[in-house]
């Protein structure tokens, strides 16, 4: 009988939480994003244009850009900034190539005080480590099927 | 049924221990914030002088004992027992404190529930005649906190309108069995409590079945009601469990009305501090407010008998990935100057 009411009681807790859960703000949210997340674009296209007019080949620009917004986002993360910005941003700032440096800077910063190698070392990838297993796993799999059937 | 014992879970005290005085250490944050006048000292640089943030922590438990000892004119050696505990693993941060303070030490997990458990113990050892003097503790670091349950400080996220900012504090009370007051006069022990929130952003819903559970079995234990309080503070639901427990008692037949509030939301002004959200929690929210706020309050007789009901969500970064719920434990203590 107790155990009914409490089931009784649960049920009811429930929908008032979700009742007064707020809201996100999502509308505002994807615009931040969007724009936050498109500036971070222009950079890179910026980066982009200057090294073509460099004469930089169509086939090695990428490393190039890869390379200097690695360097930005790892930049701004080791001074403190990139977090700032995340707040508003939001995946604006996760999804572009910056986020990921910002996934690995900000673990290696934090855990230094528990050494070099179990800190720094064991802790670097503890976000971007699922990112890069699935990621690696399934550019194998892509890369097989296209292997089979493209050949 | 024993002797002190009233009702179900609560336990009145025949010599009332006094709480002769707190301290409290405040970090930066809650230094900007409303109650700001009321902590003995607001830290200029949350690391404290030390080189790590469970250092940092362990240092703010260490230093608000030594401070609310030295407030009574009290030294380390003359103090039965210490209460103490925090958030993080192995509560590393009171063991380490103790490990300096060199006084008997009980220490307690209660996650932010930890302020009133320590206060219930201190008064049932002082109470059964085991002790003179005690002290109750806790501390809680938002970012050894940060770092032990969710992400890197520099790890760039969103927090949802949902989440709670853990406090950087400390409070300690020496409790000691003749003093002038305030006195605890009853202590209610809570029950863990589950209603299947899984959300860690949304602790102070999860919490909100344990503190309104020990709430309603203190009023039906002791016979007293909302209007029989001043203030009746939980310790950390945040606005969206402000809201909640309001309701949930009230459908009991209590209006707490305009005689509850909450810690989380008293710490910070959650308008104009910026990323507070929803309000403070952790175990130093509520110590910091009631050692500070409160306490002083009380002592002034502005408030005659406050009931404080630190509320504590038990749950580990492996529970929650396991996917189970989050449960949750509120201890109340009613203090009074009478």
């Amino acid at each position: 009988m107790e155990k009914k009411a409490e089931k009784n009681i649960s049920n009811d807790f429930s929908k008032m939480v979700n009742e007064k859960n707020p809201e996100s703000t999502l509308l505002k949210d994807c615009i931040l994003a969007f724009v936050i997340g498109g500036l971070i674009c222009d950079v890179g296209q910026f980066f982009m244009n200057l090294f073509l007019s460099y004469g930089v080949s169509n086939d090695d620009i990428g490393y190039y850009v890869a390379a200097i917004m690695v360097f930005l986002g790892a930049f701004l993360t080791g001074i403190g900034v990139y977090d700032d910005i995340a707040k508003y941003a939001g995946a604006g700032t996760v999804v572009p190539i910056t986020g990921f440096a910002n996934s690995i800077v900000a673990p290696a910063m934090e855990f230094k005080n528990e050494g070099y190698v179990f800190g720094i070392g064991g802790k670097m990838f503890v976000i971007a480590g699922p990112v890069l297993v699935y990621g690696v796993s399934s550019s194998v799999i892509v890369g097989l099927i296209y292997y089979f059937l493209m050949r | 049924m024993a002797e002190k014992k009233l009702g179900q879970q609560t336990v009145k005290f025949n010599n009332p221990p006094s709480i002769i005085s707190t301290a409290s250490i405040a970090g930066i944050k809650e230094g900007e914030g409303p109650l700001r006048d009321y902590y003995d000292m607001v830290l200029k640089d949350d690391l404290f002088g030390e080189e790590s943030w469970e250092k940092a922590e362990s240092k703010l438990s260490r230093e608000t004992v030594l401070l609310s000892l030295s407030k009574a004119n009290l030294t380390p050696d003359k103090i039965d027992y210490l209460f103490a505990g925090d958030l993080l693993n192995q509560i590393i941060s009171s063991s380490f404190s103790a490990r300096e303070l060199k006084i008997p030490f009980f220490g307690l997990y209660g996650a932010c529930s930890t302020m009133t458990e320590s206060l219930s113990m201190a008064s049932m050892v002082i109470d059964g005649g085991y002790a003179d003097y005690a002290v109750a503790t806790t501390s809680s670091h938002f970012c050894s906190a940060e770092r032990q349950y969710r992400f890197p400080l520099e790890y760039g996220t969103q927090r949802p309108p949902t989440a709670q900012w853990t406090v950087t504090g400390s409070g300690a009370a020496v409790l000691a069995k003749n003093g002038n007051g305030p006195y605890v006069k009853f202590v209610t022990t809570g029950r863990v409590m589950d209603f299947g929130v899984k959300d860690a952003n949304n602790m102070g819903a999860a919490m909100v079945p344990a503190a309104a559970d020990t709430i309603l079995r203190h009023f039906k234990d002791t016979g007293l009601s909302p209007k029989d309080y001043d203030l009746i503070a939980t310790g950390d639901l945040g606005e969206l469990g402000g809201e909640l427990i309001k309701d949930v008692v009230a459908k009991e037949g209590y209006d707490m009305g305009s005689k509850y509030t909450d810690c989380g939301i008293e710490v910070y002004d959650t308008e104009k501090q910026i990323d507070v959200n929803a309000g403070g929690s952790g175990c130093g929210c509520s110590a910091i407010t009631f050692c500070g706020y409160i306490y002083d309050q009380l002592v002034k007789k502005n408030l005659g008998r406050v009931l404080l009901v630190s509320t504590g969500a038990l749950l580990s970064p492996t529970s929650s990935l396991q996917g189970e719920s989050i449960p949750g434990i509120a201890h109340a203590v009613t203090i009074e100057m009478g």
